[in-house]
C-alpha cells in the first residue's frame, strides 16, 4: 500500500513537466495582457481578445485551411502508396524485386534535411516556389513515404499464405486479393501509418520556411512563429492563442481515441 | 458459333501469354511504381544533385555556376565555424539521447508496474507527441523568459535562453519532454513481452529488482533499445525548428547545430554550393552513425528472432 501510494506521487511530480506547458498555453492565451506574466493558474480576468487579434494579424483561417488541407492530402497519399508498395514487396515475388526494395530503402537512411538544397533548385527550376506541391509530393512519393512503406510491408508479411490461396479459388486475381483481401485486414497498420504521416506533415518547419514566401500560402507551424511587434518581439498572449488553436483539436481527438493512437502507434507501428 | 470458338481461342492464347506468373508480374510492378518514381525523383536524384553541387561554386546573385572541384571541402574543412557547429551537435545529441532513453525505459519500468489509473499516465506522459512542435517551442519560449513561468516557479533564475550553457540544456530538454513519450510507448510495448515466469524464478533465487532488471529485462528488451537508439540518434540529428524558434543558434554558435549551419549557409546565405557541401557531411554522419549501431547489434543485442 505504501509503495503505491510512492509510486503515484513519483507519477504525480513526474507529470508536471508534461502537462504544466500545455495549460500554460492555454490559460495565458486567455489573460489579458497585463497578466501575462503573472504566476497564476487561471486568469484572474478571463479576456478572449487575443484570438481576435489572431485572425487581424494574419490570415490564420487561410493558414489554418492549407495546413489541414495538406495534411489530409499527404496523408491518404501516403496510405494508398505505401500500401501498395508495401504489398507488392511482401506478397509477390517478381523480378528484380530485392534491388529495388533496396533502391527505395534508400530514403529511409536520408533526412530530408539532407536533400532539401537540391530538391528547392528542382522545383525553383519548375516554377514551383510559394506553391503547396512541394509540400504534397515529397512527402507522398520520396523519402518520409518510405518508411509507411517499410511499416506496411513488415505487417503484410505477417498475414498467411492460405488467405490468398482462398482467394484465388474464389476467382481474384492479384489485384482483387490485394484490394479486396490484404488490404481490409491492414485496418491497425494504416491506422499507425496515417497518425504517423499526419502528425508528420502538421508539423513540418523547415521544408514551409523553405518554399513558402506570402502568409496567405504559410502553414501553421510558420504563421505562429509571425505573431511579433514591430520590433520583433513576440506578443505572447496572441502567439499563444494561436499555438492554442493549432494544438487543442488534436489533443482533442487524442484524448477520445487515446488507446487506439498509443497502441496503435507500439504495436504497429515500429515493431518487428 | 464460328465466333464463339473464335473469341475462346483467342481468349486462350491470350491467357497462354497472360500466365499467372506474368500477371503477378505485372500488377507488383504496377503497385510499387509509384513508390519507385518518387524514391528515383526525391531521393535519388537529389542525393545526386547535392554531390554535384558540392563540387561547384554557385552565385546566386551574379548567377554563375562554376565547377570548383574539392574546393568547397577544402573550405569546409577549415570553417571555424564548422567546428563550432560539430561541438554543439554532439553535444545537443548527446545530451537528448541520454535523457531520452534514461527517462523513456523510466517511465516505461514505473507505467509496467501493477497499479490503476496507468492509461490516464500514460496518456498525459505522451500528449506532448501530439501537441504540433512549433506550439510546443513557443509555450517554452514563454516558460524560459527571464521573468517567464520557469523561473517563477523556482522562485528565480537564469536568463534561460541568452546564457551559454543553459540555452543548449534548455533545449535538449524542451525536446526530450516533448518526445520522450513515443520511447516510452515502445519501451512498455516490449516490458509488455517479457515473461513474467522469468522473474517469478529469479526472485525465488534472491535476485533483487537491480539485478531482475539488469540480468532479465534489459537483456530481453535489447532489440527495442537498439531500435529507439537508432531513431533517437538520428532524429537527434535533425533538430531544426526548435533551434529556430528557441535560440536561433545563439547565444554566439553555442546552438548552431549542423542542420541549422545548413539552413542558414544554403537559404538567408544563399551559399548553395556550400549548403551542398555541409548536406554531404551531414549525410556521411548520419550513415556512419547508422552502420555503427546497427553494428553494435550483434555484440550487445540479446534476442533477434
Amino acid at each position: 500500500m505504501r509503495r503505491k501510494l510512492i509510486l503515484y506521487a513519483v507519477l504525480c511530480v513526474l507529470c508536471v513537466p508534461f502537462v504544466f506547458p500545455t495549460w500554460w498555453m492555454i490559460t495565458t492565451s486567455m489573460k489579458p495582457i497585463s497578466e501575462v506574466f503573472d504566476f497564476s493558474l487561471i486568469p484572474q480576468v478571463w479576456d478572449l481578445s487575443s484570438y481576435a487579434r489572431v485572425f487581424e494579424m494574419q490570415p490564420f483561417g487561410q493558414q489554418y485551411l492549407n495546413s489541414l488541407y495538406i495534411a489530409a492530402v499527404v496523408t491518404a497519399g501516403t496510405m494508398a502508396v505505401a500500401a501498395m508498395a508495401g504489398y507488392a514487396f511482401a506478397r509477390i515475388r517478381f523480378p528484380g524485386q530485392n534491388v529495388l526494395f533496396v533502391v527505395v530503402l534508400v530514403g529511409l537512411l536520408i533526412p530530408s534535411e539532407v536533400t532539401i538544397v537540391p530538391l528547392f533548385q528542382m522545383f525553383n527550376r519548375l516554377g514551383l516556389i510559394n506553391t503547396h506541391w512541394p509540400l504534397i509530393v515529397v512527402p507522398i512519393l520520396g523519402a518520409p513515404s518510405v518508411l509507411a512503406t517499410f511499416i506496411m510491408r513488415q505487417f503484410f508479411l505477417t498475414l498467411p499464405g492460405e488467405l490468398e490461396e482462398a482467394a484465388r479459388v474464389d476467382g481474384l486475381g492479384r489485384f482483387g486479393t490485394f484490394y479486396r483481401v490484404a488490404l481490409p485486414l491492414a485496418r491497425p497498420a494504416l491506422g499507425a501509418v496515417a497518425i504517423f504521416t499526419f502528425l508528420h506533415s502538421w508539423n513540418l518547419y523547415l521544408e514551409p520556411i523553405v518554399y513558402l514566401s506570402t502568409p496567405d500560402m504559410f502553414t501553421l507551424p510558420q504563421a505562429l512563429t509571425q505573431f511579433v511587434d514591430a520590433y520583433g518581439g513576440p506578443l505572447w498572449n496572441v502567439q499563444l492563442a494561436a499555438a492554442s488553436m493549432t494544438a487543442v483539436p488534436i489533443l482533442v481527438v487524442f484524448v477520445l481515441a487515446q488507446r487506439h493512437f498509443i497502441e496503435g502507434l507500439a504495436h504497429t507501428g515500429l515493431k518487428g | 458459333m464460328a465466333v464463339l470458338t473464335a473469341a475462346k481461342a483467342g481468349s486462350r492464347s491470350a491467357s497462354r501469354f497472360w500466365t499467372v506468373r506474368r500477371r503477378d508480374n505485372l500488377v507488383g510492378y504496377l503497385l510499387i511504381a509509384p513508390q519507385l518514381a518518387g524514391s528515383v525523383l526525391f531521393v535519388l536524384l537529389p542525393l545526386a544533385l547535392v554531390g554535384w553541387f558540392s563540387l561547384n561554386e554557385w552565385n546566386v546573385l551574379a548567377g554563375t555556376f562554376e565547377y570548383v572541384g574539392l574546393d568547397n571541402y577544402a573550405r569546409l574543412a577549415a570553417d571555424p565555424a564548422l567546428r563550432d557547429s560539430l561541438t554543439a551537435t554532439a553535444i545537443f545529441s548527446a545530451g537528448l539521447v541520454t535523457l531520452n532513453l534514461t527517462l523513456a525505459l523510466l517511465l516505461a519500468v514505473l507505467l509496467n508496474q501493477k497499479l490503476r489509473g496507468t492509461v490516464v499516465f500514460r496518456a498525459l506522459f505522451f500528449s506532448p507527441v501530439l501537441v504540433s512542435l512549433v506550439a510546443w517551442t513557443i509555450v517554452w519560449q514563454f516558460l524560459l523568459q527571464p521573468n517567464g513561468g520557469i523561473n517563477a516557479l523556482f522562485g528565480g533564475g537564469p536568463n534561460w535562453l541568452r546564457g551559454s550553457g543553459t540555452a543548449m540544456l534548455s533545449v535538449i530538454v524542451v525536446q526530450v519532454i516533448k518526445n520522450v513519450g513515443l520511447n516510452m510507448v515502445l519501451f512498455l510495448a516490449a516490458l509488455q513481452g517479457v515473461p513474467k515466469q522469468l522473474y517469478e524464478a529469479a526472485q525465488l533465487d534472491g535476485a533483487g529488482a537491480w539485478t531482475r532488471f539488469r540480468r532479465i529485462t534489459v537483456p530481453l528488451i535489447s532489440p527495442t533499445i537498439l531500435l529507439t537508439s537508432i531513431i533517437t540518434v538520428v532524429g537527434s540529428l535533425q533538430v531544426f525548428a526548435q533551434i529556430a524558434v528557441l535560440t536561433q543558434g545563439g547565444p554566439g554558435t553555442s546552438t548552431t547545430v549542423l542542420v541549422y549551419y545548413l539552413y542558414q549557409q544554403a537559404f538567408p546565405f544563399h551559399h548553395f554550393g556550400y549548403g551542398a557541401t555541409i548536406s554531404v557531411l551531414l549525410f556521411l554522419i548520419v550513415g556512419a552513425l547508422t552502420l555503427v549501431q546497427w553494428r553494435m547489434r550483434r555484440k550487445w543485442v540479446h534476442l533477434e528472432t
